[in-house]
């Protein structure tokens, strides 16, 4: 019998209400009095000297407060990259300044170099205009290209770095030597190319901030579109502008999805503080789409060579893999550890492979910069792995379900210390898979393959079995590794005297849900009803710190520290319990929301309690404080392992080429389910992209640098006919070892497991209808490529 | 700088316009109803969608003063007269319809000028009138599935055929 409240329960989502009504409170929303707007003049070329800004004709127009140039900011720090890779030769990576506004150089279409302040935004708009006429930009050859930019040394996108590489990372290098020789032993050897194309996040809320500054305090307010307002906060103060972080509120109120690209802290949100405090006004700014898909940090943008080591009979013996991974012009903040930490460490997937070895190099290009994407790396990993993978079976004659039963790790292998660096706590690869093949009827594909042929199309069917690293802890290893911040989360449990509680979590919920099922979770440990539960967050002001939400982090890592905080509230509870029912405090337990003394009657119900901590006539003042209000940091111990079995099926048109998505079965494991309904939607949210990213996104700059997919017109989002209705379960759990909920995470698993399950069904589907010299297309698998590919 | 007057939710409105000031724009700061979002700069997203005459249209690509006088309707005019959400309304959150809920607005009034002109659309004509409208968060399955459930249909029949 499902719940109907608390953990377990599908409780309907609080925050739609707002959201369905028109209320919700998105950044750009927001209208203040006095209030000024702000443009970005961006550069219309890859790579320039900037020569001269002419401010003096835009100034002087209509409306127009005040120019700003990257002079103004030539005396602030810049925005630094959150992680520092050393290179296998041990030397630190190239870290250029990525400064508020582009000075001296651009460096990619629309690397913003000025910004207008003006009353209007048409005024500021026409100024921009005006602003980027009035400007020389001498343009310099652009490096697009990842191979070419490294093999041209006279050509910089950074003039100090010679060779425009970010650095050259081995994982693990002392291992190189074992896994070459295991390669070079294997009976058989698979290699594949591969790219895994750019995307752009586009979450359909574009970025948007606002800047206040409070003269008599001297207090600034940041509204922002963020994932994570105290690393906004954090970054801002301690190293762009030197702002004391006392004196910077930073707000993110209801954020219209992230994907990735609102964890970073830009240029913008630097500019908007710094105008407000020169004008004394509120200053907003708001991207155009177009904005986004030049500015907002991109996604992926890998190009892996995967070799495979194998004996005849399918027994993976080695991996080792070189990629060249494209940082674009800029760091931004978790650019480095991407194709690193989240890529390589999650190389030899969910299987037993004894040697693994993962080669990066990060290039420095004349694109916008590129971060995590949702999955960020570890799509990347399963991509590659998943595709060798089914390569491989299809090289042996193998199938490659039999080939996964024969590698995947078994449940008495846990825990798993992988050959890249990872400790696998638990898991049950097997009962994934199991589910995925019954669910998604593998057993009647011959009959459905049939009928696809009758209608002249070539049915296949693709698997892909994957796993993850979420909620990235702890503290001290990624510090090792490094980090240049701390990966735990908090939450503040405030219980209010009448009994009803706030919760100030560090998580950003920007479409996740967390006002639902965090208050699930408080209410199912506190004994109280959902509705007396509060869950507050996205302020500095109100939260006591947070490192927000992005890797599928928010439950394991931010809602394992609101139960920490609880389990305080519940012991001081139960000492005043015990003054209350003249008890020894070790004789009252809790349970239902009430305090009860063993083997009795005697009980205060958790409102009671509260009452006599704010109003402690009887209460045990000599030894414990009024009030009732804890707050718990918790650094997780290890990652998370969610993972899975992803079975897709397609349709292929032999004479267009068009890939139909005819069915998709997702089997998950994500350790305990707090709410149903809230984890499948993630699910389906996160194989949307993977299709979208399969089947239809791709980000193209020309040879000039030039970004050809800049718009919804030219940039192929899936739409609702793209994609079908989805299979998924995630009922074999096997709950996280060490987190107090035993939740793994499941905001990425179907961005991350999706897209190979889509293109081994595609290479299934032409070698099923005879088109066998098909061994592979990169995505996305557009009809003009598979077009192509069928008649190559 | 014009006086636009037109009916918005039932109610007689005016507000300051230019030539080139778009419905959107006039609907979110002229007269504050800020639940009509701006996704996109292309007329591709659909997060603007509302209805004017009883139609849907993108308010991103209407002038507000090409529409003077008509009867628009926007999000903030979709709830039942007490206040509570209407039967579409209610059917995206009962089918959790919405994540982030930026696409939300134009997802709900698309779909109400589907189910005004086809009562009981099948799947393949919700996704197909659907297409005007991108979503990042739900991967569409929810979506459907409450246009589906507000028109009174079987949801796991029609989602099996």
């Amino acid at each position: 019998m499902p719940k109907d409240t608390g953990i377990g329960a599908s409780s309907k989502r609080r925050e739609d209400v707002r959201f369905l009504t028109g209320v919700g409170n998105y950044t750009d929303d927001l209208s203040l009095h006095a209030q000024t707007h702000a443009v970005m003049v961006r550069s219309t070329v890859a790579h320039g000297r900037i020569v001269k800004i002419d401010t003096a004709r835009a100034a002087a127009m209509p409306g127009v407060l005040a120019v700003f140039t990257g002079e103004d900011f030539a005396a602030v720090g810049g925005n630094p990259a959150g992680w520092l890779i050393n290179s296998r030769d041990g030397t630190p990576m190239r870290e250029p300044k990525r400064p508020v506004l582009a000075h001296g150089k651009v460096r990619h279409v629309g690397d913003a170099y000025a910004a207008i302040i003006a009353e209007t935004y048409a005024q500021a708009k026409d100024a921009a205009q005006a602003l980027s006429d009035d400007t020389q930009i001498e343009e310099l050859p652009a490096i697009v290209d990842m191979k070419a930019a490294l093999a041209d040394a006279s050509n910089r996108v950074h003039d100090e770095i010679p060779d425009n590489l970010c650095f050259d990372w081995g994982w693990i290098e002392d291992n190189r030597a074992a896994v070459d020789a295991a390669m070079q032993a294997a009976p058989h050897k698979v290699t594949l190319e591969l790219t895994n194309n750019r995307l752009v996040p586009n979450a359909m809320e574009p970025r948007a901030s606002i800047g206040e500054y409070f003269p008599g305090t001297g207090d600034y307010k940041l509204t922002t579109t963020s994932q994570n307002p105290h690393l906004t906060r954090l970054l801002i103060a301690a190293f762009v502008m030197g702002i004391p972080e006392n004196k910077l509120q930073v707000v993110a109120p209801d954020v219209g999805g992230g994907f990735g690209s609102k964890i970073y802290h830009y240029g913008e949100e630097a500019l908007v503080l710094a105008a407000a405090k020169r004008l004394g006004r509120p200053v907003r700014w708001t991207a155009e789409r177009t904005e986004s898909f030049l500015s907002d940090a991109h996604g992926r943008d890998h190009v892996t060579k995967i070799e495979l080591g194998c004996t005849k009979e399918g027994d993976i013996l080695a991996i080792r893999t070189e990629t060249h991974a494209n940082v674009g012009a800029y760091l931004s903040n978790f650019s480095t550890a991407t194709p690193t930490f989240l890529h390589g460490t999650l190389m030899s997937g969910p299987y037993k492979v004894p040697h693994v070895y993962v080669n990066v190099k990060a290039v420095f290009t004349n694109t916008a910069p590129v971060d995590a994407y949702r999955g960020a790396g570890r799509p990347e990993a399963t991509y590659s792995l998943e595709r060798v993978i089914d390569m491989m079976a299809r090289e042996l004659g193998l199938d490659p379900f039999e080939v996964r039963r024969r590698n995947l790790l078994t449940p008495d292998q846990f825990p798993y210390q992988s050959p890249v660096g990872l400790m696998y706590d638990t898991g049950n690869y097997q009962a994934t898979l199991d589910k995925a093949v019954e669910l998604g009827d593998v057993a009647g594909f011959e009959a459905r393959r049939a009928a696809s042929a009758a209608k002249g199309k070539l049915r296949g069917m693709g698997l892909s079995t994957w796993i993850e690293a979420c909620g990235i802890a702890p503290s001290n290893l990624v510090g090792i590794l490094g980090s240049r911040v701390g990966l735990y989360d908090a939450a503040t449990v405030r219980v209010n005297a009448t009994g009803n509680i706030s919760v100030m979590v560090g998580a950003h919920s920007h479409g996740q849900g967390h006002e639902t099922v965090f208050a699930q979770v408080v209410a199912e440990k506190l004994g109280i009803p959902e509705s007396s539960v509060e869950i507050v967050h996205g302020d500095t002001a109100k939260i006591p710190f947070g490192m927000g939400s992005y890797g599928s982090r928010s439950l394991a890592v931010c809602g394992s520290a609101m139960d920490r905080a609880m389990d305080k509230i519940i012991a001081k509870g139960k000492k005043i319990a015990a003054h209350m029912l003249e008890a020894a405090e070790g004789d009252i337990s809790f349970a239902d929301g009430k305090f009860s003394v063993a083997g009795t009657d005697k009980a205060k119900t958790f409102g009671e309690i509260a009452f006599s901590a704010y109003v402690p006539h009887n209460y045990p003042l000599e030894t414990l404080e009024p009030g009732l209000e804890e707050t718990a940091f918790y650094d997780p111990a290890n990652f998370t392992y969610p993972a899975g079995a992803y079975i897709c099926e397609v349709e292929v048109d032999p004479d267009t080429g068009r890939v139909e998505v005819a069915s998709f079965t997702c089997a998950d494991d994500f350790g305990n389910v707090m709410n149903p309904m809230i984890v499948e939607g993630q699910v389906h949210g996160g194989v949307g992209q993977g299709i979208g990213q399969a089947l239809l996104e791709n980000t193209t700059y020309d040879e000039n640098g030039q970004l050809l997919t800049g718009s919804f017109m030219d940039y192929a989002m899936p739409r609702a006919d793209d994609v079908p209705f989805y299979t998924v379960d995630a009922s074999c759990a096997t709950p996280c070892t060490h987190n107090p909920l035993g939740v793994k995470g499941c905001g990425e698993a179907g961005a991350i497991g999706s897209p190979p399950a889509v293109i081994n069904a595609v290479i299934d589907a032409l070698h099923r209808g005879g088109i066998t010299h098909v061994k592979h297309i990169d995505m996305p698998v557009s009809p003009g490529r598979v077009w192509q590919a069928i008649n190559a | 700088m014009t006086k636009v007057s037109m009916t918005v939710n039932g109610k007689a409105v005016s507000a300051e316009a230019e030539g080139r000031t778009l419905l959107s724009a006039y609907l979110r700061e002229g007269l504050g109803l800020t639940g009509t979002h701006i996704g996109c700069d292309t007329s591709q997203c659909g997060a603007c969608v509302v209805h004017v005459d009883g139609k849907a249209v993108k308010s991103c690509s209407v002038f507000a003063m090409d529409v003077a006088g008509s009867e628009v309707r926007t999000i903030e005019g979709m709830a039942n007269a007490d206040g509570s959400l209407s039967v579409l309304q209610q059917a995206f959150q009962d089918n959790h319809g919405l994540q982030c809920g930026f696409c939300t607005p134009g997802m709900v009034m698309a779909s109400a000028a589907l189910l005004a002109d086809n009562p009981k659309p099948t799947e393949a004509e919700v996704r197909h009138h659907l297409e005007g409208n991108i979503c990042r968060c739900t991967g569409y399955h929810n979506i459907v599935k409450a246009v589906l459930a507000a028109s009174g249909q079987d949801v796991p029949a029609v989602a099996a055929e």
